[in-house]
């Protein structure tokens, strides 16, 4: 607020006091409005696209002669029901569903304790064991997929979901972990000491008390972990091969391009699809993401 | 208050049995809340690591275990132009990607500094790119960038007529290049701007009142208040963005698949090509290590780089 009152006195001094309204008006449409609206367009527009593809017939989709591309006039479901009848993509969404569930859980759990005897239990070297956990998040899937993929056939999951539920807590753990330990270092000290001087065990402390507090972040690290294992691609790409165990993202690469001639309407319409459920999430979620990637970078 | 309600039940089973004694006991619980985690890591993490660096120093293939063979896959990859390549397109990919992120977020995250109305819901939108799935967002560029339906050529051949034959964007390496690079950086962007935009909003806008009270113009202000309050978070942010950038497989999985004449090869995606869709183990694990070296200078030379502005002032003023 200051800030914008601050400009605004200075633009009163230094413009004449009759052509100053229109001046900043136009200023702020020129310096702040214009570039906004072109960020959003740029931003928006493949989404546009793949939603504006998914629902035009073929005849519309490659005929840019005779129909506005920007526009449809015949919508048609006929992609999305070939998607969902035709193909094994509710199957994949299952799959993909239930990866992402058992792994942001699985990691949700593993972070929550880490955090919590890292942040609150306090022994010699914890800093170091926080600063370990961390290092690993800077550690990229790029660099572990293959021995990782040696790793999984030994332990005999190769092409089973499981391999991905217990792999990708790898990237969740660290993430969450960090996140945690900047929530519980924001509840207060004293609530605990109280508790533990009325004699409730470490165990009841962190059910009945740190707990319950620090939900919101709980809730940060639960759809940030989901929202990443959705999206997850090269481990999901190299641990599983049948067709009914994929993932959405590697299925509609893999599964949907078949041939020479790209079927664009179905592959549209199964990305979009597959980028519904996170948008959905993400929209009931939008302060918790935003809070939580802040907070992450700020710790 | 909820603490004055727990003392009582607590306080009538005084002698709990061993099982909650054991847990109470703060070494094992210590022990007990960090193995899953540890372990997941351990399993997870670091034995892979430890074995693909291994790995790199055998002959293994799919199905056979591998013979150490020292550095010969490192002398091998040092004579094969196509990782010469990757190694090139990688740092390009990387340099030009980061430097349009952070040049465009941060510009998009001065602008959502402002105040007008919808915000938050501004905000909101911004983030899609980076929330929904990178393979999707990718395969809508792929169509984007159609050779024959590309709505770009649409709009310049037929709407503008500023040119007269589609742009043959996937097509020959250097528009092949380029047009994944415009891919990442429209992904990236949203991540720079959020975290910038929370960066922001942390500096005190007295410091700009006193600025203005000195006489300094929109860019001092910008020079010399906005841009080295920023350096810290600018540092954390650009060093996660590089190793992420850098190790990049995804998008360029998605759209080229290192292809035309494997000239968008990045690192990771010529490992996943010799390492597992080509069965060569040992060699594909030497492509992901040789990654590492890279990293390590990129992280060191960002984090330092950027944060020296500060531990230098700090030394000074002290």
């Amino acid at each position: 607020m200051t800030d914008t009152v601050a400009q605004a006195s200075v633009a009163n001094a230094k413009a004449a006091p009759d052509t100053m309204a229109w001046d900043s008006g136009l200023r702020r449409l020129m310096m702040i409005y214009l570039p906004l609206g072109c960020f959003v367009l740029i931003l928006l527009f493949p989404f546009y696209w793949m939603a504006i593809t998914s629902f035009k017939p073929n005849a519309e989709l490659l005929n840019y002669r005779e129909h506005n591309p920007f526009w449809i006039t015949s919508p048609t479901l006929v992609h999305i029901k070939h998607l969902l009848f035709d193909t094994a993509y509710p199957r994949w969404l299952w799959t993909t569903m239930l990866v992402a569930i058992g792994a942001t859980t699985l990691s949700l759990v593993a972070s929550t304790l880490a955090a919590y005897a890292i942040e609150r239990l306090r022994f010699r070297g914890s800093p170091y064991v926080g600063l370990g956990i961390y290092l690993a998040y800077l550690v990229p899937p790029s660099i572990l997929f293959i021995p990782l993929a040696t790793v999984v056939v030994q332990f005999g999951l190769f092409d089973s979901p499981l391999a991905l539920i217990l792999v990708y807590p790898t990237f969740l753990v660290p993430f969450c972990t960090w996140l945690l330990i900047g929530y519980f270092k924001s509840i207060p000290y004293e609530l605990e000491e109280c508790a533990l001087v009325d004699g409730a065990t470490r165990l009841q402390i962190l059910r009945r008390i740190t707990l319950p507090l620090a939900v919101p972040g709980l809730i940060s690290a639960g759809i940030f972990s989901f929202t990443l294992s959705w999206n997850e691609f090269i481990y999901a790409l190299a641990f599983i091969q049948s067709g009914a165990n994929k993932t959405v993202p590697v299925a509609i690469l893999t599964e949907l391009i078949t041939g020479d001639v790209y079927q664009w309407g179905a592959l549209m319409a199964g990305s979009l699809l597959g980028s519904l459920p996170v948008a959905i999430f993400y929209s009931l979620f939008v302060d918790y993401y935003v809070s939580s990637l802040t907070g992450a970078v700020k710790e | 208050m909820s603490v004055t309600t727990l003392s009582s039940p607590t306080l009538t089973q005084r002698q709990p049995n061993w099982l909650v004694r054991l847990f109470d006991y703060k070494p094992f619980l210590i022990v007990m809340c960090l193995a899953p985690a540890i372990g997941l890591l351990a399993v997870f993490l670091t034995y892979p690591l430890g074995l693909g660096i291994w790995l790199a120093f055998t002959d293994a293939t799919i199905g056979r275990r591998g013979q150490f063979i020292g550095f010969e896959n490192f002398q091998y990859l040092l004579t094969d132009p196509l990782w010469w390549n990757a190694v090139f397109y990688s740092v390009v990919y990387t340099g030009i990607a980061t430097f349009g992120k952070f040049a465009l977020g941060f510009w998009l995250a001065l602008l959502l500094n402002n105040h007008f109305p919808f915000k938050s819901l501004l905000r909101a939108i911004v983030l899609l790119p980076w929330i929904v799935p990178t393979v999707l967002s990718a395969l809508a560029f792929w169509w984007i960038y159609d050779p024959q339906f590309s709505i770009i050529s649409y709009l310049l051949v037929d709407v503008l007529h500023w040119r007269t034959s589609n742009i043959d964007f996937l097509g020959s390496p250097w528009p092949a290049r380029f047009s994944l690079i415009a891919a990442n950086i429209w992904r990236g962007i949203p991540f720079v701007a959020i975290s910038l935009l929370a960066g922001l909003q942390t500096i005190s806008p007295s410091l700009y009142e006193a600025a203005m009270l000195d006489g300094a113009s929109s860019w001092q202000r910008f020079r010399y208040i906005t841009f080295p309050m920023m350096m810290p978070i600018l540092a954390i942010v650009m060093t996660f963005s590089i190793i992420f950038t850098f190790t990049d497989f995804q998008l360029v999985y998605a759209i080229t698949r290192g292809g035309p004449v494997n000239s968008t090869h990045l690192l990771a995606t010529l490992a996943f090509q010799r390492g597992i869709a080509g069965g060569e183990l040992g060699e594909g694990a030497a492509i992901a290590v040789s990654m590492i070296p890279f990293l390590v200078f990129a992280t060191l030379f960002s984090y330092f780089g950027l944060a020296r502005r500060k531990w230098q002032q700090g030394e000074a003023n002290d």
